[in-house]
């Protein structure tokens, strides 16, 4: 369905070619997903099958991408659009009307199709998707996991032979990102669609894909089944992990297979418990108080009556699905909502009624896109900065730059950094002011598993040096790696709180993989295991 | 269309108590016949925008005087002198009972205009409009609506930014605050736009048919000869003498410009996925606009005076009954025209409860537009 032959991009300003030497043929009706690191060429080669590649962000294209037949050097991607249906990270960059319906339409109106079978095709779809309840509903009111089903949709309705999606699942929720998936099953296996997929959180995905191609920096890319590629691809999710771990062959994909398999590393690890979690939980001075805290957004109480204190020492995990006030949460603890009952208190303070200039020393957020944060010119400009807006000495930022992630280069400008680094100089300006409350707003989103791993060390080490940490994630793996402490927020009200295993292992929606396997055991992460297996020794 | 008639009818007049009216129409429509929908509340907005129009109208009159020459001398401010090369301006001086009316007639009669602009806005869906527009049209419409749904995406990008200055200490208060933003907002609607132009690409935007050589060129002759042609009508009609021959060129014109749109269309491969019917209500809707500014426009011409109360002397205005009842036909589409679906109790459960969730429901309304029934087989309510 899709060859690629001898196919290499290079961008203008890049040293070296983006991908280089692609030469591969995907099936029709297969799902087949792209994994590697960040800055892998990932998503360029997801543009090249779209066309969007070279004709539209410019740069060279070698060798021929064929999708269908058609050759993407002499098609454009409106002439692929009946053929190719792209859908990327953020849906609503792709919407371009505004109700469920009309988008639903709008691919089919662009090729003309007669309405008759335009009015077919959108109820068809409604149904598919199980959209049909939210036809005449404004894009912009519907939840992350409804929108990328519409946006899904919306290049469905055309028919298209292949479907082109960037990280469909990396803004949802558990129950969103399930919602995306069980649809993209559901295509490949009734409607024979070609599915080609990049996507980070693999332990999302993986079960799923009948191929997996693999790209490496500065490596020739690797077509193979999901088992062999997981076998000794760099980034695998925890399941492959344990599964290596453990030296099962072939090794398990899902953690159905794990657990089938999991009997014996069961029973081995059986009397023994993880290492537990430093005593520091709950002991630290308090440095944040909420408590009975409503707040409002527009008319509905987007927080109702939480009472939540946060002491230093401690990585506290705040999860619950989209829309669950989390953020608002994290905005009422550093002033941005004013509470519309009960309050907060940082260090004494009452956040919203403090100068930002003093408060930055008490409590600091990174926000959800670390972007926000960021105007320099330069990353040295902008640390300048920060060491301005602070008042700390000249170079305190930098150092700590240095310190999160060295050889980070001082011309380049904050935008073109990759998702990890910028969310490190983001928390780095944050820490400049040397607040001992730090909040982070979704932290993992676009990072890959070695940006995630930098991270946990990263936080692990602020928490050792008595910085309290609070971070909202959807990403079970990284709160149960991470954790001491869980807190679940549901419509506005905590709904479960306290150390982590305890809270995760009671929910299958939040509970990790490793948990999963091999419950009832108190294993959440492929360190912990690795860790007894030591101190139990190799033939325990 | 209706909101044109009345807007054009307010241009007819300067009659405080008829301009008043025709706003009071238009309100009470909105009012009527408004959905939920997001761009319903730029009525308000239009509003305030009227109120402050007229504010500044009268402030001017105050301040730089007016050319009505009037007797009653309400008060005197100081008059400041001002070089030679400025003779024609006056600032501060005499402020007259005349000059003030003048303004205020003035600044009604502008705001009234932007009352039914508001109306229209308030009634009518952007997207909706552009259904409604010829196929060679097309794709300067998508422009246009594009650029009206980045408004509420700037705002939203100002208000997130200025909430991050907050959180790197500095004050998020004051104009400096706003301004400094700027360059990141526009950093951020620039990824935007180009984020939706490959997306748009990507889906088929711009496909076009095979169209043979000939018919292209003569679609943009026809283009060409016909705007060049309402151009020059236009000047001949607006400088004094020239109207004898400018009429037939106009019309010329816009047939040519017209035929030129006409064939341009048979480029663009789009079709319409339930286009919008266009039935009884949408004719009494359209046909009301008209009627008001007809009837407005031949009573003015009838009875100026009655249109147009004089300033000097200032006098109490009359209300016109024929006008009067003429513009009351302006409240037609109020009736006509179907209540707007109330989708707010459709939500399902899915994710209810979320704060986006709840909020953003009460949006998920539409809109009737005074050009719209929802008759189409299978529509839900």
């Amino acid at each position: 369905m899709i060859t690629f032959e001898q196919v290499g991009v290079q961008y203008a300003d890049a040293e070296a070619p983006t991908i280089e030497g692609v030469d591969l043929t995907v099936p029709e009706g297969e799902l087949c997903l792209l994994v590697g690191p960040s800055g892998s060429g990932k998503s360029t080669l997801l543009g090249t099958v779209s066309g969007l590649v070279p004709h539209f962000t410019g740069g060279v294209l070698h060798g021929r991408v064929t999708v269908g037949g058609r050759d993407t050097r002499e098609h454009r991607p409106r002439e692929l659009a009946d053929l190719v249906g792209t859908v990327g990270q953020d849906p609503r960059a792709h919407f371009v009307t505004d109700t469920v319906e009309d988008e639903l339409a709008y691919g089919m109106e662009s090729l003309g199709l007669p309405s008759d079978v335009m009015r077919r095709r959108v109820e068809e779809t409604l149904d598919l998707l199980g959209l049909a309840e939210l036809r005449q509903r404004a894009l912009g009111s519907l939840s992350g996991g409804q929108q990328q089903r519409v946006a899904i949709g919306s290049v469905l309705t055309v028919h298209p032979k292949v479907l082109v999606l960037d990280e469909p699942t990396s803004a949802l929720d558990p129950g969103a990102a399930e919602e995306v998936l069980a649809v993209l099953q559901r295509l490949v296996h009734d409607l024979g669609t070609t599915v080609l997929m990049a996507e980070h959180r693999l332990e999302r995905v993986v079960q799923y894909a009948d191929q997996v191609l693999l790209l490496t920096p500065g490596a020739p890319p690797v077509l193979g089944e999901p088992a062999e590629i997981m076998a000794h691809s760099p980034v695998h999710p925890p399941v492959v992990g344990l599964g290596r771990l453990a030296g099962w062959h072939p090794l398990p994909l899902t953690v159905r297979d794990a657990r089938r398999r999991a009997a014996g590393l069961r029973a081995r690890l059986d009397g023994h418990r993880p290492p537990a979690a430093p005593a520091a939980s709950a002991t630290g001075t308090p440095l944040a108080t909420a408590s009975r805290l409503v707040v409002r957004r527009g008319p509905v109480p987007a927080l109702r009556g939480v009472d939540l204190t946060l002491h230093a020492g401690t990585i506290t995990a705040l999860m619950g699905r989209n829309g669950a006030g989390k953020s608002t949460l994290l905005g009422a603890l550093v002033g941005l909502h004013a509470p519309a009952s009960g309050s907060v208190d940082i260090g004494g303070r009452t956040p919203h009624r403090t100068r930002p200039a003093e408060l930055v020393r008490h409590v600091g957020l990174v926000p959800q896109d670390p972007r926000d944060l960021l105007y320099g010119e330069s990353v040295t400009a902008e640390c300048a900065s920060a060491d301005h807006d602070a008042g700390a000495e000249p170079g305190t930022c930098r150092a700590l730059v240095e310190r999160l992630l060295p050889g980070l280069p001082d011309a380049v400008h904050p935008r073109d950094l990759s998702e990890g680094q910028r969310l490190t100089l983001a928390l780095a300006v944050v820490l400049t002011a040397r607040p001992p409350l730090i909040l982070l707003d979704e932290p993992t989103r676009g990072l890959d598993y070695a940006a995630k791993a930098r991270l946990v060390e990263i936080l692990r080490g602020l928490a050792a040096e008595g910085h309290g940490v609070l971070l909202a994630t959807h990403d079970v793996e990284l709160a149960a790696e991470l954790s001491d402490r869980t807190a679940v927020l549901a419509d506005g009200e905590i709904v479960a709180d306290g150390p982590t295993p305890e809270v995760v292992l009671g929910s299958p929606a939040f509970a990790p993989q490793v948990a999963k396997i091999l419950a009832p055991g108190p294993w959440l992460t492929v360190r912990q295991v690795a860790g007894a297996l030591d101190r139990i020794g190799p033939d325990a | 269309m209706w909101a044109l008639g009345l807007g054009a009818a307010a241009t007819r007049t300067t009659n405080p108590l008829v301009l008043l009216l025709l706003a009071a129409v238009a309100g009470y429509v909105v009012a009527a016949r408004r959905g939920d929908a997001p761009w319903s509340r730029s009525y308000g907005a239009f509003l305030r925008l009227g109120l402050l129009v007229l504010g500044i109208r009268l402030l001017f009159a105050v301040v730089l005087g007016s050319p009505v020459p009037g007797t009653h001398v309400l008060l005197t401010l100081p008059e400041v002198p001002l070089p030679a090369w400025a003779q024609g301006v006056r600032i501060g001086g005499r402020v007259t009972a005349e000059g003030l009316l003048a303004a205020l007639y003035d600044g009604l009669r502008l705001a009234t205009l932007l009352v039914c602009v508001g109306a229209a806005n308030a009634l009518a869906s952007p997207a909706r409009l552009l259904r409604t527009l010829p196929g060679a049209l097309y794709e300067a419409g998508v422009a246009v609506v594009v650029a009206m749904t980045f408004a509420p995406n700037l705002v939203a990008d100002v208000q997130r930014l200025r909430a991050a200055r907050r959180l790197r200490g500095r004050s998020d208060r004051g104009v400096a605050a706003v301004l400094s933003v700027g360059l990141p907002v526009l950093e951020g609607a620039l990824e935007r736009s180009v984020a939706l132009a490959a997306a748009m690409d990507t889906r088929g935007f711009g496909r076009t048919a095979a169209v043979p050589r000939r018919i292209a060129v003569l679609t943009a002759g026809l283009t060409l000869a016909g705007l060049l042609g309402i151009c020059l009508a236009a000047y001949g009609l607006l400088t004094a003498g020239g109207a004898g021959w400018a009429v037939p060129v106009l019309v010329i014109g816009l047939a040519a410009a017209f035929a030129g749109l006409l064939l341009g269309g048979r480029r663009s491969v789009r079709t319409r996925h339930r286009p919008d019917p266009w039935a009884l209500p949408e004719w009494l809707t359209a046909g009301s606009g008209v009627a008001v500014a007809a009837a407005t426009a031949w009573l003015a011409a009838l009875d100026p005076l009655a249109f147009a109360p004089t300033v000097v002397p200032p006098t109490a205005p009359v209300l016109p009954v024929a006008a009067a009842a003429a513009v009351l036909f302006g409240l037609l589409p109020a009736f006509v025209t179907p209540v707007p679906p109330d989708t707010t109790g459709t939500t399902t459960g899915s994710t209810a409860g979320s704060t986006t969730e709840a909020t953003a429901t009460k949006a998920a309304g539409k809109a009737t537009t005074t050009a719209r029934t929802p008759s189409g087989p299978g529509r839900t309510p």
